[in-house]
């Protein structure tokens, strides 16, 4: 697998044939399908809370200023500090620092995809920091050397046998010397290893599914209690999030929470969710001494104006990717991103620029399951086709494809040349056919032949035999 | 229905060069239900293989030639969802800006409809579909989601109909998508037809000739017995003409 969004199709293949990834995906999408459905129908009211949900994301980034402002001044008032970075690097330095500034060691870290997005755990390794993952599927990964497939089923792509082998590799040396193999033996091991980390930890940084602007809180939904330990154990507790995350009131968030997870796991509500307002205050049992949050942009501002606004409705949920065949399909390493499925083909050129992920939102068939799902009414299909126009306007799609393209468009525009080409064209083809129905291979048609049959044309076109008055022979 | 409607039949490409016998059968079926039908010679392609690759100037401009062919009829018929969903639902937004067509391509997608659709549910019309072999629907994506078009044409088909799992899963045909990134539209292919085959029908009927097309090629490559035809031949009776990618007789 190329970690570049260019190579989707080489890596969609070679994902194909990984019959342990097929098998994963495919136990991934029965359960997400059955889960979410039930957990709909348990809800009457689901859709009108989408609409809602979406309603309170669209006033938000109509007022996105005067939110983050007021975010900010509760947090400060709280006792903590917001950092305002414009891109990756910019947040990588300022997390940097504040690690330094405490002579940190090992950082502890809940499950975050903005983390991801700005490249974290190997800045921090490159300056001699230990990142520890505590979210068990970030864990399994991190021990894989490898980037979360799926937002929030970061190994969605290993099965059990691997993560048994994973584990057995990675934990015999520290004593655990018993290959385990029943999912809760797994998960017992893995706790067993990380407790001793929480302990140990300098600074602990978690991701945020809502920062609220009302009380400068910031909420994680976790359904491992990790994230908690994570945010309450160390000295030093760093939130990053993206400014989109930002919603008004403890009660927008309230409905966002109903929406969110039923549209992720099928579940009510995740098992933990923690709202964090600050660092400890004077008699509080427990809690960090410093409480930052690293707000990012990172191209999303840029995105508020144009075509691609909705997208920031975003709440992270995963519904597209666990309802798209092609993620089913592909698996989420095939995207060569941060961010995967329709959700990342639409984000990902926006965030790495259409030049380098133009692939993303053509690997699509606009069959539209992801926008039926989306909580928040993102229309996907839509914001991908704009994105396809962008990269056509550019001239950066294949120019075979453009010529093709433009040679159908300009004999289309001159019906009667396209009738007569058209008639001709599918006469040769039927003869050529010679009443086998069908070529199993054909010039020019490689894409389709080289796995399919490619149905024969019943002779002269219906256009053609229309006009001419045979009306009546079927 | 007591006054007859003219209805222009909006043949779609595929079916106009691949499937004329499909053309045929939606004719035969809107006359028999009382429809005065033409077929206006100036009409080719909707425009969505461009509209879909980006290319909204050249989408525009067949948007543009299309409305100007249908515009003049009580009615505009679609044997194909994804087409009739262009106009219907992306002729308006494509043209929204345009000051000369906005209002046309708005009036044309309030009387455009999908062939099943159209028979169903503006002329209840309910063909004579004999008893036999037993059917399997292949939902097409934009169609069902676009047009919500679902019940329709089971309901037309009757109780010849059998059930797939998964119904609702696209089957990886998606127009440019299906040679642009064959491996994984293959695979969908595949889930769709192991699908489709595990319903014990051989007949599967679709209101889309492209993912029609798509499916039967992948189901003659892979040796499979299942026979694919476009439901208007079956509502139309016409069992002679051969199943697509199939021998003639």
């Amino acid at each position: 697998m190329q970690r570049h969004p260019a190579a989707f199709n080489a890596n969609a293949a070679e994902a194909l044939l990984d019959a342990d990834l097929q098998a994963a995906l495919g136990a991934a999408e029965a359960g997400f399908g059955v889960k979410r459905r039930k957990a709909i129908q348990g809800l009457p009211e689901f859709e009108a809370l989408c609409d809602q949900a979406a309603a309170i994301k669209d006033h938000v980034l109509d007022h996105l200023d005067v939110y983050l402002q007021r975010f900010e001044a509760q947090v400060f008032a709280a006792g903590g500090m917001v950092h305002w970075c414009e891109d990756a690097q910019q947040a990588r330095e300022v997390i940097l620092k504040i690690c330094r500034s405490v002579n940190a060691k090992t950082v502890t870290k809940g499950k975050s995809m903005v983390a991801e997005e700005v490249g974290l755990n190997p800045f921090l390794e490159a300056h001699n920091i230990r990142p520890i993952e505590t979210d068990l599927g970030e864990y399994i990964i991190q021990l894989a050397e490898e980037p979360p497939s799926h937002i929030i089923g970061p190994a969605l792509h290993k099965t059990k046998d691997q993560v048994s082998d994973l584990f057995h590799a990675h934990h015999a040396p520290l004593g655990f010397t018993e290959r385990q193999s029943s999912g809760e033996a797994l998960v017992g091991e893995a706790r067993a290893i990380l407790r001793q980390k929480y302990l140990v930890a300098d600074v602990g940084v978690t991701g945020a599914n809502f920062l609220i602007a009302e009380t400068g809180s910031t909420v994680i939904v976790t359904n491992e209690g990790n994230g908690d330990m994570t945010q309450i154990f160390p000295r030093v507790h760093i939130v990053i999030a993206s400014i989109e995350k930002i919603v008004p009131t403890l009660e927008d968030a309230a409905t966002l929470l109903r929406v969110l997870a039923r549209s992720a796991t099928g579940q009510e509500m995740s098992v933990y969710t923690t709202f964090s307002t600050g660092p400890k205050r004077r008699g509080d049992a427990d809690g960090p001494e410093q409480f930052h949050v690293v707000l990012l942009d990172n191209g999303r501002s840029a995105m508020l104006g144009g075509a691609q606004r909705d997208m920031l409705r975003c709440i992270r949920c995963g519904a597209c990717m666990n309802n798209c065949p092609v993620y089913m399909a592909a698996g989420g390493h095939a995207y060569g991103a941060t961010y995967m499925g329709p959700m990342g083909a639409v984000l990902t050129p926006n965030l790495e620029g259409v030049k380098r992920a133009q692939a993303l939102p053509f690997a699509s068939t606009f069959c539209g399951k992801c926008e039926t799902v989306c909580p928040v009414r993102i229309p996907l299909p839509k914001l991908m086709r704009e994105l396809r126009s962008a990269a056509h306007m550019a001239r950066l799609t294949p120019a075979r494809e453009r010529l093709w393209l433009a040679l159908w468009s300009w004999v289309a525009q001159r019906p009667e040349l396209y009738h007569r080409l058209g008639g001709a064209g599918m006469r040769i083809l039927a003869m050529l056919a010679r009443g086998k129905g069908r070529f199993g291979w054909l010039p020019l048609a490689g894409g389709w032949t080289g796995t399919r049959d490619f149905p024969a044309p019943q002779g002269e076109n219906f256009m053609a035999q229309w006009a001419r008055g045979e009306k009546d022979t079927p | 229905m007591t006054t007859s409607h003219t209805v222009a039949l909006f043949v779609t490409c595929l079916v106009d060069l691949f499937r004329p016998s499909a053309a045929f059968a939606a004719v035969k079926l809107l006359q028999d239900a009382g429809c005065t039908v033409s077929v206006p010679q100036a009409q080719t392609c909707c425009g969505q293989p461009a509209y879909n690759s980006g290319d909204k100037k050249n989408a525009s401009a067949l948007a543009a030639q299309t409305i100007r062919s249908l515009m003049d009829y009580d009615y505009v018929v679609v044997p194909g969802g994804s087409c009739a969903a262009m106009i219907k639902h992306h002729y308006p937004e494509l043209l929204a800006g345009d000051a000369a067509l906005a209002g046309a391509a708005r009036a044309l997608a309030g009387k455009t409809h999908e062939l099943t659709q159209f028979l169903h549910e503006v002329m209840h019309y309910k063909p004579a579909v004999s008893g036999g072999e037993k059917i399997t629907y292949l939902d097409s994506c934009s169609g069902l989601r676009e047009l919500t078009i679902k019940d329709q044409p089971r309901a037309m088909l009757g109780s010849r109909i059998v059930e797939n799992q998964d119904s609702e899963t696209c089957c990886g045909f998606g127009g440019t998508f299906c040679v642009k990134y064959t491996s994984v539209s293959t695979a969908m292919a595949d889930k769709k037809l192991d699908r489709l085959a595990a319903t014990g029908a051989v007949l599967v009927a679709g209101g889309d000739l492209g993912c029609l097309m798509h499916l039967a090629g992948r189901a003659a490559r892979r040796d499979m017995k299942l026979q694919f035809r476009h439901v208007a031949e079956i509502l139309a009776g016409d069992d002679q003409t051969p199943a697509i990618a199939a021998e003639e007789k």
